[in-house]
């Protein structure tokens, strides 16, 4: 097979990017809108009228959907990755999307769009294709192979679910990287340092924390630690629950039960978040439909006060890195900062007080922006993989498990066999026995955690030891090989040692899909053979070209339209004219190019129309809440719970 | 998910078929990786068992080791070699996890020789009398008595700071027990590494010993230190 580039994506819970090593630089491959962020947000267009099967849509396009059709749109889906159905209901209390109807216990949980049901690795999957093809159309040529990020404190079941998003998008998956540890890769590669490093990573939807030993270029981890359900989102949710209960204690709206307004409301939130780590005060500001405005101050201190709670559950999981790794703050030499949230103020304030870093007259680490540092991180490890450049060729990560592996012992007990920590790959043997005359079967149960009882640890496998020679009872030595590979995923092994006999394992995944149904997930697309892809890319440009003159159409009946100046209207016109020109004939690189131009000359029309979005998602739904209130309860299918605050 | 794994041993290397020394991971003729000996972790790092070990040495050739062994230097290598590399990488990384702790060192080693060390052989129930070393008995009988009374206390939520002040100072005095525990393991290392059989065998037992005796103690401050942090 023809080896390609190796490309480092980080598949965030609110954005995804895909990197690459340009010489000695990691740099990141903008999509086709020119923005180097792709939105994590999926959306099924609506239903064509002959009944074929409607087009997805990732990134930013998909986020326009999220007001006026949210039925049909899906996002934080990493925050579904690898959990169970119990898990996941408790998850969709805080986001409008829907499971399927009919999801049994056991099986992995599917997600209602429209009319199709999607498991969260192929939500995944087709963020994963999106970042693919933004790679390709820059290369001109097919990416086959990839880097992935994850949060460290992943567990076994999510870390495949990640694998197998690669390998329904069509990528081979060459390792998983830890997202703390890829920013230290992207810190550490201009700057040949040696020391210890501490990396603060709080994501849209994660929070991870990891110590690093940075000596002749190797990046040695010695702990990590983290929560997977803590990030900017909890932020935004608390805000949101703010301005819904206002507006419903002041203007006698509950909006709950309208995801399009809810969704609106959520982008003012998230505005209003990111007002506020540059001002002292940010507002909301939202017409309602009786002609009362929805006015809402909030100065930087309540918004401090507010997720002070949120940000405080960062601090358990430094301390314990710290205690893990053997070091106090004052023997970290540097702090590295990732993810959007550590932009807020009030992060960088408790970053600083942890590892002591003011009384100490050190910053910590900015200079790379953090929303694009672990997907360059990504690409360096990338080009460590490819082994195909000089200056990573000394380069090497030594990651950990975050979680310990345990079986489950006699009476519920967890004996652990491989330490949180260690380095990976790490591998422990045990041996089992049976326990009545002639037994042929041995049932193992194995768990990820830090927790005494099996019960209250993370179920990772069941599986049992098949075929063994019947034996008195205790006679049989079955040797079981734990093996944790570098992506942080368990394999296993067995033998029967008396006999010499290779021991049968069933494996009952606890979580997470089979072999064979990843095999039907799989995403149809071309042949890579080289005559194919350039035929492939054209299709797709027109495809693209087709999407955006059909959402340009749409947007001429548009109040929007009418607030265009007539230069801009005319600058539409043009750049609409010049893509259907160009669409008819076969340069790809003028069809780009003109979409391209078409896009950006309706940017502000898009702009207009989100603004636009916020207030009639309101007074739409204001007129049939009206009419909900004189029939009957209000019965929401997936109301937003309100988030806890004190 | 998990995957099953296979695994062969092939006896000379696979690569250039010159049979090679079992205890290497890399061909000395071709210097291809091999499939993982059935050697020790000492021999993983080329030493002979010993108990007094250059940790800046250690990590040294550590390091070296997983430049070579790590399987992100054989990404794109053949489905076997990468297989090994897997196995081989993990031999080291539990090799070194081991060797570098002193207490998890002297354990292994001594397992190696045969003891019977570890939770599953003694301190299991520690409350059980006949486990307690004998010079301990009445402190620890006194303890237990005051571990009780604290948590009675801390149930109702009373405060009794005589209590408090006395199971400091216990803990204080079973933390420097344990200082001395480790101070005699460190003088039985130089008998083990330096000794014939026979000063071998006897510094085995006494290590045996003082390793029965360092878990009774930590249990016991951990059983202290948990208590007061309620
Ligand atoms: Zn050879």
């Amino acid at each position: 097979m023809a080896e390609g580039r190796v490309v480092g994506i980080d598949l965030g819970t609110t954005n995804s990017l895909v990197a690459f090593m340009q010489g000695e630089t990691p740099v990141v491959i903008p999509g086709v809108d020119g923005s180097n962020l792709v939105p994590s947000v999926v959306a099924l267009d609506p239903m064509p009228a002959d009944g074929s099967r409607p087009t997805v849509t990732v990134g930013n396009s998909a986020r326009r959907a999220l007001i006026e059709t949210p039925e049909r749109v899906v996002y934080s889906v990493k925050r579904l990755m690898g959990r169970g159905l119990g898990e996941v209901q408790r998850e969709l209390k805080f986001f409008p999307f829907r499971l399927a109807g009919d999801v049994q216990e056991g099986e992995v949980p599917r997600i209602q769009l429209g009319e199709l049901q999607f498991t969260p690795p192929e939500i995944s999957a087709y963020v994963l294709r999106q970042l693919k093809r933004n790679a390709e159309r820059y290369f001109g040529a097919p990416v086959t192979q990839a880097v992935i990020t994850v949060p460290a404190y992943f567990n076994d079941a999510q870390r495949q679910a990640t694998k197998d998003a690669g390998r329904m998008a069509g990528l081979q998956v060459l390792r998983l990287v830890n997202e703390p540890t890829a920013a230290a890769l992207a810190y550490g590669l201009d700057r040949a340092k040696e020391g210890t490093i501490a990396v603060y990573d709080l994501g849209g939807g994660t929070f991870d924390v990891s110590i690093l030993k940075l000596r002749d270029g190797i990046f040695e981890v010695q702990s990590t630690n983290g929560d997977t359900h803590l990030g900017g989102d909890d932020i935004d949710n608390l805000l949101l629950t703010i301005a819904l209960d206002e507006i419903h204690a002041e203007h006698g709206v509950d909006l709950r039960q309208h995801p399009g307004a809810v969704q609106g409301l959520r982008k003012a939130a998230i505005d209003a978040k990111i007002r506020l780590s540059a001002e002292q005060s940010a507002q909301f500001d939202i017409e309602l439909p009786n002609g009362d405005r929805y006015q809402r101050e909030i100065p930087r201190g309540v918004f401090e006060q507010l997720i002070e709670p949120v940000l405080e559950r960062t601090a358990a999981p430094c301390k314990q890195a710290m205690t893990d790794a053997g070091i106090t703050p004052e023997q970290i030499d540097e702090v590295v900062l990732v993810g959007g949230s550590t932009r807020i103020p009030a992060v960088r304030q408790l970053v600083d007080e942890l590892f002591h870093l003011a009384a100490r007259g050190k910053k910590p680490h900015t200079d790379l922006n953090p929303d694009e540092v672990v997907a360059l991180g990504a690409a360096v490890q990338a080009e460590i993989l490819a082994g195909t450049a000089k200056n990573t060729e000394d380069l090497l990560l030594l990651d950990v498990t975050p979680l310990s592996l345990g079986i489950e012992a006699l009476g519920g007990v967890v004996a652990r066999i491989i330490p949180r920590n260690s380095t990976i790959p790490a591998s422990a043997t045990e041996h089992f026995t049976t326990g009545v005359d002639g037994q042929t079967n041995v049932a193992i149960h194995v768990v990820q955690g830090e927790r005494e009882l099996a019960a209250d640890c993370r179920s990772l496998a069941r599986f049992d030891l098949k075929g063994i020679p019947p034996m008195t009872a205790g006679l049989p030595r079955i040797e079981v090989k734990f093996l944790i590979d570098a992506d942080g995923i368990l394999q296993v092994s067995a033998r029967e040692q008396r006999s010499g006999k290779q021991a049968q394992i069933e494996v009952k995944p606890t979580y997470g899909l089979t072999d064979e149904q990843v095999e039907s997930m799989i995403l149809e697309s071309f042949d890579n053979a080289e005559a194919d892809f350039a035929a492939r890319l054209l299709i797709e440009a027109r495809n693209e070209a087709e999407s955006i003159q059909s959402k340009v159409e749409l947007a001429r009946q548009h109040p929007a339209w009418a607030l265009l100046t007539s230069d801009e209207q005319k600058m539409v016109d043009a750049a609409e004219r010049h893509l259907a020109k160009v669409k008819a004939g076969s340069d790809l690189n003028a069809l780009r190019q003109g979409i391209m131009v078409l896009d950006q000359a309706t940017r502000r029309l898009a702009e207009l129309m989100m603004d636009a979005a916020v207030t009639e998602a309101i007074r739409g739904k204001t007129m049939q809440a009206a009419g909900e209130d004189l029939d009957e309860e209000l019965t929401a299918p997936h109301p937003m719970a309100p988030a806890e605050f004190k | 998910m998990l995957k099953v794994i296979e695994s062969a041993v092939p006896v000379a290397c696979w690569s250039c078929s010159v049979a090679h020394n079992e205890s290497t991971l890399f061909c000395p003729h071709c210097s291809k990786i091999q499939p993982p000996s059935g050697g020790d972790f000492f021999s993983v790092f080329g030493l002979k068992p010993c108990l007094n070990l250059d940790l800046m040495g250690l990590e040294h050739e550590f390091h070296r080791l997983s430049r070579r062994l790590h399987p992100d230097r054989f990404a794109r290598a053949s489905e076997s070699e990468r297989q090994w590399s897997l196995a081989d990488t993990a031999l080291l990384n539990d090799a070194y996890r081991t060797l570098r702790d002193p207490i998890h060192r002297t354990e292994y080693l001594l397992k190696l020789h045969g003891a019977e060390i570890g939770e599953e052989h003694s301190g299991k129930d520690r409350k059980d009398p006949s486990r307690v070393p004998a010079d301990l008995l009445e402190e620890v009988f006194e303890l237990n008595m005051q571990l009780e009374e604290m948590r009675a206390a801390r149930k109702m939520g009373e405060d009794d700071p005589a209590l408090l002040a006395s199971l400091e100072q216990a803990k204080a005095k079973f933390d420097g027990l344990l200082d001395e525990v480790d101070e005699s393991l460190r003088a039985q290392w130089r008998k083990w590494d330096e000794g014939d059989a026979g000063a071998r065998a006897a510094a085995q037992k006494e290590m045996v010993a003082l390793l029965d005796r360092r878990r009774y103690l930590n249990n016991l401050v951990r059983d202290v230190t948990e208590t007061l942090g309620a």
